[in-house]
């Protein structure tokens, strides 16, 4: 009557757990996928800007001013010649070519987005080890940093901008300091909590100096948050830095910037709004996919964190 | 707790001070001659050689600093040399268009972002959740200025139902007058707003969804509308008040490229139109009047927790 079930055959033994490799759980994040590949053809925008049919940025013609998009004109080079040339997104109150200008300032938003991200998380990692792990300067230092953390960041931002001589890297600095509080506080939180667990207590107890603590034992296990954070921090500066270029506060009204685009084409809006659109679509389509990047990878490398919100 | 209650006030202090030292080195720390920079870039040596003494640059810093603040003190945030008046007399001719419209967007913002966060959670995984997360990532990643252009473009341009730009002074016209101007801006500016307050009042109802009390609640048989309100959203109002005062500092940056875009005679406005001219004592004033809204604010939240959750006590 009673029947026997057949012999389990699969030896669980043999047959490896499949886990897939960090990259390939990466890939797999629809939001890497999608917000990676962006960013990688932006970066290959940026990189080939001056084969893409592109011309001079700042190259203009009188002929061909307000021309709107797909118009076709001329643009004149320094020498002098004119050639013929297709808008394809028109051109400005110069006549200079949108698309061209568009195209090169990919390559500014990049470069600031990365480099406020690299230079915020330097400072913010150096100020966190240090509040983290030195009980005598944490009161203070996060004094101060509450005091900036009070202040809107794009103020500062603005402020400093106006003081110092306008320029890549003064824009660069001015929009990083805001941002430095913020990781300085995660990555102190994080060294709070590394700091109680059993591996740090046993190279405490061994007598590794504080030094090779810090950096061989505590900020490994950093890494991760981080790298979502620089995600993040990289999404907002590229924002700040066409807000800051758009007030006329920003990078040299000379380099094509979106924010810079934007700025001269409010003037005439109302007639022209292509001025407006093209930049700003660039603008909205790059942060939004560097904000989808930084949400795949927190979900990816910071579960905890995507447990939060 | 009384004795909490007062920690909590005074904690305030230390932080505006450090503001205020922050804002007061933000001129010394720059490279170059602070009285030149005051004076602006056409000013004759005379006038800057006059500005230094008037703002006793000459002296050691720790002096200065204590002229400086102990004019702060007695509310004397120095003189505009572009706008020849008082940063005083300024802000107050420039607070109300601000205060309108912060109040505005804040009153949308909260109308909208609140019942759309509870029901996203209510329904997780939904379609109403799918695109309300679909929409936040967006507000927050589409620039203020841009959303602006695009209202501007339909609703002013195309469709004519609102004006493109401009304000009208509250008791200067009609009541829809000074409305009719706001609405744009409000509307644009409440975006992100609406985004962030949207994302955490779902994160925080979803977790007390899961609390045994709903299950209760429910099992009682109380219509899912209560169960919603006075359960789940009631016991997840902390967080929520809590974002609503962080998300102030988003607003303050957003009030400053609004009333650009708008062409709103607000704090915003000033604040830009300051940075144009390097009119130094007005920068300084207008931040140093936002970062104390916003610790001011911050505070607030804070004491109110007492209302929204009875289980904390002062």
């Amino acid at each position: 009557m009673q029947e026997t079930a057949p012999p389990l055959v699969i030896d669980v033994l043999t047959v490896p757990p499949y886990k897939p490799s960090l990259a390939g759980r990466l890939w797999r994040n629809w939001a890497v996928r999608i917000g990676g590949t962006v960013m990688a053809v932006l970066l290959v925008i940026a990189l080939s800007a001056p084969w893409l049919g592109t011309v001079d940025p700042t190259l203009f013609d009188a002929g061909s001013r307000d021309l709107l998009p797909g118009a076709m004109g001329e643009i004149t080079n320094l020498d002098n010649e004119s050639s013929p040339h297709k808008f394809l997104f028109g051109s400005d109150s110069f006549g200079r070519d949108i698309y061209s200008r568009v195209i090169f300032g990919t390559r500014v938003s990049l470069i600031v987005g990365i480099a406020v991200a690299a230079l915020s998380l330097l400072f913010g990692v150096l100020l966190g080890l240090v509040s983290g792990t030195l009980r005598r300067l944490d009161g203070p230092l996060m004094r101060l940093m509450d005091g900036v953390m009070a202040i809107p960041g794009i103020l500062i931002a603005i402020a400093l901008v106006a003081l110092w001589r306008p320029s890549l890297s003064t824009v660069v600095i001015a929009i990083a300091i805001p941002e430095i509080p913020r990781v300085t506080r995660l990555v102190r939180s994080l060294v709070l909590s590394i700091r109680e667990e059993p591996y740090v207590e046993a190279a405490v107890s061994l007598g590794t100096p504080l030094f090779t603590i810090m950096f061989r034992h505590i900020l490994p296990n950093t890494i991760a948050p981080l790298i979502v954070q620089g995600t993040y921090i990289c999404a907002s500066a590229i924002l700040t830095e066409a807000i800051l270029s758009f007030l006329g506060v920003g990078l040299p009204t000379d380099l094509p910037t979106w924010g810079n685009i934007m700025a001269e084409g409010r003037v005439q809006f109302n007639q022209f709004p292509h001025n407006v659109f093209f930049p700003g679509v660039f603008l909205a389509f790059t942060v939004l996919a560097v904000n989808i990047l930084g949400d795949g990878l927190r979900d990816i490398l910071d579960p905890k964190m995507s447990k939060r919100v | 707790m009384p004795i909490f209650l007062l920690k909590r006030i005074l904690s305030t202090i230390p932080v505006m001070l450090i503001v205020a030292v922050l804002v007061f080195m933000l001129l010394r720390l720059t490279p170059g001659d602070p009285a030149a920079i005051i004076a602006g870039d056409a000013a004759s040596p005379e006038n800057i050689a006059k500005i230094r003494e008037g703002f006793g640059l000459d002296k050691p810093l720790p002096v200065q600093f204590g002229i400086w603040f102990g004019n702060l003190l007695t509310g004397n945030l120095g003189e505009s040399y572009f706008f020849k008046k008082t940063v005083v007399e300024l802000i107050a001719q420039r607070i109300e268009p601000t205060l309108a419209l912060a109040t505005l967007t804040i009153l949308i913002a909260i109308a909208v972002a609140v019942p759309l966060g509870v029901l996203a959670a209510w329904r997780m995984g939904g379609w109403l959740d799918r695109a309300l997360m679909g929409f936040s990532v967006m507000g927050f990643s589409v620039p203020v200025f841009v959303l602006a252009y695009i209202l501007i473009y339909i609703v002013s341009l195309k469709l004519g139902w609102l004006p493109v730009q401009g304000y009208s002074r509250l008791g200067e016209g009609t009541f829809w007058q000074f409305l009719r101007h706001l609405i744009l801006p409000a509307i644009t500016l409440s975006v992100i707003y609406i985004a962030l307050i949207a994302r955490v009042t779902r994160a925080a109802v979803s977790e007390v969804l899961t609390e045994d009390y709903i299950r209760t609640a429910r099992a009682k048989g109380l219509p899912e509308f209560t169960v919603l309100w006075r359960h789940a959203f009631a016991n997840a109002a902390v967080p929520i008040v809590t974002v609503i005062g962080i998300g102030i500092a988003l607003l303050i940056g957003g009030v400053v490229v609004t009333e650009s875009v708008y062409g709103i005679p607000g704090l915003g406005r000033l604040t830009v139109d300051a940075v144009l001219a390097r009119d130094f004592p007005t920068i300084q004033g207008v931040i140093l009047l936002f970062s104390f809204v916003y610790v001011l604010i911050n505070l607030a939240v804070d004491l109110s927790y007492v209302l929204f959750d009875p289980r904390i006590r002062y």
